[in-house]
């Protein structure tokens, strides 16, 4: 009986190895593809017979990158957008939450203000309402249109919020008997001892603001103007367009037009900054979600 | 001692904290009250020239014509059909893997498992977008195998039913492994004595799991659950947006991608707000419910 449930597990223990296995190789198998596209040579990447390993290995795509106007522009407009944004959200979410981590004895008017900002969780105005006001604020066109709209994340804030009213009374009441005031607490007091948490919720914000794309497409007029991943969604869409095109024999015509090793050498510069830095500070990102325990 | 603290308090006006919520009320009230107040165009003519102020007055016109067009119904669908399809699929499959990873005793293994399934979570949909288009091209690697197996190669992207998967199966891969993460921490918090008890009274590891894994995180699982009820109008504004094309309207074209078109491409801005403004009703709705139920059930509260 013993011996038999061993077996059992044993081979239960393999089949599900293999298993979590096979669904890991789905996770990284196409980013594999992609780079292995983008390495080889323009004629065997249109073909179609390059798999995981690239065929007729060159450097050229990436090459032609580097001297890519619209790419290198592009770039520049993200890290403007990711330093200057989080730099803002990062401010914003510290000192909004400060006065609403009070006691409501404390600072009566707390309530108040806290249901102003959590209504914006449950309503919104939506999308067309959005883009008319951004755009009566002057801001299209703007690298700003990209940051203001956001700035507050009210989810940050809470997860923030909370952080503070972990921090221990003596702290404070020890600094408030020395006569330190609001501004004091705040620089001298909060902030050392929330490094931790801010570092944790400005990764989360670093990562999105890299990732956003669409506000740049609604924003916008100019591709000038664009982010990265706005510029490599419109690359998309325009590959995505020729899927219209009537018959097999047409499509597959214009698919070998497209410069596919170029597309995807973007794409995968676009996810790179990601991939290489993720797998070091994961357990950052899963202490920052379960600390706010569920986000969403 | 605390006499002269609450006095120093006193003294300590609050002055202070009102200046240090100013910046976030500023930018609060322009682009999140901004656009609630601009809702009301959604009941009027409006002229970008006027202005929501000046703009007339139309009553419910704006909700009648977009409700009368003819693609209204099946958007309506497809946007409910796929949230769910989702919803679904992103509770089980996370709880799946999740109990799959917890039975893998060697350390370093679970943690490249976990790593890579989480890693997709990270990208944005311009990316990913683009890698499943690659993907299901036609001279794609899902074709060349589909090819090598005698199949004739399909137009995955141009097929209704395919691409509605796809929506589906990508969604699920990209955020698969934050649900997975949420479990897992669920599954920590069991109490270790429940499995040695288990273990005495000869229970094996499949048992264990029925009667104990999976009754204690059941709370966790009604708590996703719940939650994921006021999403149900989201399908997946950007995903879709980037992926589709005309030719799977039919079966993919969403509230928010119809709105969008509606609103940015045929310049109706009117009639798209309501259309948007359709749709936060009823989110409204199911998310005050959602999160009332989250309260009675699990007592989860945002504060």
């Amino acid at each position: 009986m013993f011996y038999k449930q061993s077996i059992n597990r044993k081979l239960f223990v393999w089949v599900n190895a293999a298993a979590l296995t096979f669904i890991t190789l789905i996770g990284i198998v196409p980013f594999i593809h992609l780079l292995a596209v983008s390495l080889s040579s323009n004629t065997a990447a249109m073909a179609g017979e390059v798999k995981l390993i690239p065929i007729g290995i060159t450097l050229d795509a990436y090459d032609y990158l580097i001297h890519k106007v619209e790419f290198l522009r592009s770039l520049v407009v993200s890290l403007k957008r990711v330093v200057l944004g989080t730099a803002i959200n990062m401010f914003l979410v510290f000192i909004t939450a400060y006065p609403l981590a009070k006691s409501t004895e404390q600072f009566r008017a707390r309530t108040a203000y806290v249901w102003f900002f959590a209504i914006t969780i449950f309503l919104g105005g939506g999308l067309i309402p959005t883009f008319i006001i951004v755009k009566e604020t002057g801001l299209i066109n703007s690298i700003w249109a990209l940051i203001l709209p956001g700035a507050l994340n009210v989810w940050n804030m809470i997860m923030m919020l909370n952080f503070f009213r972990g921090i221990p009374k003596e702290m404070e009441e020890a600094a408030t008997i020395d006569g330190a005031g609001h501004w004091v607490l705040l620089w001298k007091i909060y902030l050392p001892v929330s490094l931790p948490s801010i570092a944790t919720i400005g990764l989360f914000t670093v990562v999105g603001h890299w990732n956003s794309w669409f506000d740049g497409i609604l924003y916008m007029n100019s591709p000038e103007n664009y982010p990265l991943q706005t510029y490599l969604s419109t690359l998309i869409t325009a590959m995505n367009a020729q899927i219209q095109s009537i018959s097999v024999e047409q499509l597959k015509a214009l698919e070998n037009l497209s410069e596919k090793t170029l597309r995807t050498a973007q794409i995968f510069m676009g996810a790179l900054p990601i991939l290489m830095v993720y797998p070091f500070l994961q357990k950052y990102f899963i202490k920052g979600m379960t600390v706010g325990s569920v986000k969403e | 001692m605390s006499d002269k603290l609450a006095h120093l308090r006193r003294r300590n006006s609050n002055i202070p904290l009102h200046l240090m919520l100013l910046p976030g009320v500023l930018v609060t009230l322009i682009y999140a009250y901004g656009p609630i107040l601009g809702v009301v165009m959604a009941f009027q003519k409006y002229e970008p020239a006027l202005g929501f102020l000046k703009s007339e007055w139309v009553g419910w016109e704006n909700f009648e014509y977009v409700f009368n067009l003819p693609d209204f119904n099946q958007v309506l669908w497809n946007t409910v059909l796929i949230a769910s399809l989702k919803i679904v699929f992103s509770l089980m499959v996370p709880l799946l893997l999740a109990l799959l990873l917890n039975e893998v005793t060697k350390n370093w293994f679970k943690r490249i498992i976990q790593t890579s399934i989480f890693l997709p979570f990270f990208l944005s949909w311009a990316v990913l977008g683009g890698v499943i288009l690659e993907l299901f091209s036609l001279n794609g690697p899902i074709n060349s195998l589909v090819s090598s197996l005698g199949l004739e190669p399909t137009m995955f992207m141009g097929n209704n039913s395919w691409f509605r998967a796809i929506i589906i199966g990508s969604d699920v891969w990209k955020g698969m492994g934050y649900n997975m993460i949420i479990f897992l921490a669920a599954i920590t918090g069991i109490n270790a004595s429940l499995y040695e008890a288990a273990e005495v009274d000869g229970a094996g590891r499949w048992k264990q799991m029925v009667h104990i894994t999976l009754p204690g995180m059941m709370p966790i699982i009604i708590l996703i659950g719940t939650l994921s009820l006021g999403g149900i109008l989201n399908a997946g504004f950007d995903q879709i947006l980037i992926m589709y094309n005309p030719i799977v309207y039919e079966g993919a074209d969403v509230i928010d991608t119809f709105t969008y078109r509606l609103g940015l491409f045929s310049q109706q801005f009117a009639p798209a707000t309501a259309v948007g403004l359709f749709k936060s009703g009823i989110s409204l709705a199911l998310v005050s419910l959602s999160y009332y139920l989250a309260y009675k059930f699990s007592n989860y509260r945002i504060f």
